[in-house]
C-alpha cells in the first residue's frame, strides 16, 4: 500500500488548513419584525412567513 | 419499469415508509397543521392531497379507499364531512409547506405542513390586486399627460381658427401645463413606490 515517505512539515500542514473557511450564512431581513432570518423560511423571531403567522415564536 | 417515487425514501422498509406516510396523513387531518422534517412534508403533500381529492368525491368507494390508509374512522369522518367540502372550490393545492429552519440536535431542515384554510385563491387574489395597484400608477400619469397633449392640440387648432391672438395664449398654456405633467408623473412614481415599502 502506498504510504507517505516523509512527515509533512508544520508549514505545509498549516498552509493547507488555512483554506478551511466557513462561508457566511445568507440572511435576509424579516418584513414583519426586521430581524435577520433565513431566506424562504419563516422568521424564528416573530414566527411569520410573508406576513402569515406560521408558528408561535419560542 | 414502474416510475420511482419522487423525493426521499423514508423508514427502513417499504412497509415502514407506508406506515410513516399514513401516520403523517392521519395527524395532518386530525390537527390541520403539523411540524415535521422538510423531507417528510414534501413526501406527505401529494399523498395527503390525493386523500383530500377522495374526500371531495365523497362516495362510499372513495371513503373505503381512504379507510385503507387512515384507520381512524373519526378522522376519516372529519375528512369527508369538513375538509372535503371546505376544499370544494379549490382546484388542488390543499396543503401548504412553510420551511421553519433547522432542528436543534441534528440540524434537520424542518417545515410546517398545514391544510390551506383561508378563502379560495388568496395568493392569486393578492397577486391580482397587487399588480393593478402598481401598474395603473404609471399608465394613469401617462394617460393624463396624453390627454393634456390632446387638449393642447385642440387648443392649438382652436387658436389657429381664432387667429394670431390665440398663438400667444397657446405658448403660455403650454408653459404652464408642462410642469404639471412632470409633478403628476412624480406623484405617480411615489404612489408606486409606497405599496412596496
Amino acid at each position: 500500500m502506498a504510504v507517505p515517505k516523509r512527515r509533512m512539515s508544520r508549514s505545509n500542514t498549516r498552509s493547507r488548513r488555512a483554506q478551511w473557511k466557513a462561508a457566511p450564512v445568507t440572511l435576509v431581513e424579516c418584513p414583519q419584525c426586521h430581524s435577520q432570518k433565513l431566506p424562504h423560511a419563516a422568521c424564528p423571531t416573530c414566527g411569520t412567513y410573508r406576513r402569515r403567522q406560521v408558528l408561535n415564536p419560542a | 419499469m414502474p416510475t420511482p417515487t419522487k423525493g426521499a425514501r423514508m423508514g427502513g422498509s417499504p412497509a415502514h415508509q407506508k406506515h410513516i406516510l399514513a401516520n403523517l396523513a392521519t395527524s395532518l387531518f386530525e390537527h390541520g397543521k403539523i411540524t415535521t422534517t422538510e423531507a417528510r412534508a414534501r413526501r406527505l403533500r401529494p399523498y395527503a392531497e390525493k386523500l383530500i381529492t377522495f374526500a371531495k368525491r365523497g362516495d362510499m368507494h372513495a371513503r373505503r379507499q381512504v379507510l385503507t390508509v387512515i384507520k381512524d374512522k373519526g378522522i376519516v369522518h372529519n375528512l369527508f364531512a369538513e375538509i372535503g367540502p371546505a376544499m370544494a372550490d379549490r382546484p388542488g393545492g390543499y396543503t401548504r409547506i412553510t420551511k421553519i429552519g433547522h432542528r436543534k440536535g441534528d440540524a434537520a431542515p424542518m417545515a410546517v405542513i398545514e391544510l390551506v384554510q383561508d378563502e379560495a385563491g388568496t395568493s392569486r387574489a393578492r397577486r391580482r390586486t397587487r399588480r393593478p395597484a402598481a401598474a395603473p400608477a404609471v399608465p394613469a400619469a401617462v394617460a393624463e399627460a396624453a390627454v393634456e397633449a390632446e387638449a393642447a392640440a385642440d387648443a392649438e387648432a382652436a387658436a389657429d381658427l381664432a387667429g394670431a391672438h390665440g398663438a400667444e395664449d397657446l405658448n403660455e398654456s403650454e408653459d404652464t401645463e408642462a410642469p404639471e405633467a412632470d409633478s403628476e408623473a412624480e406623484a405617480g412614481a411615489e404612489a408606486e413606490a409606497e405599496p412596496e415599502a
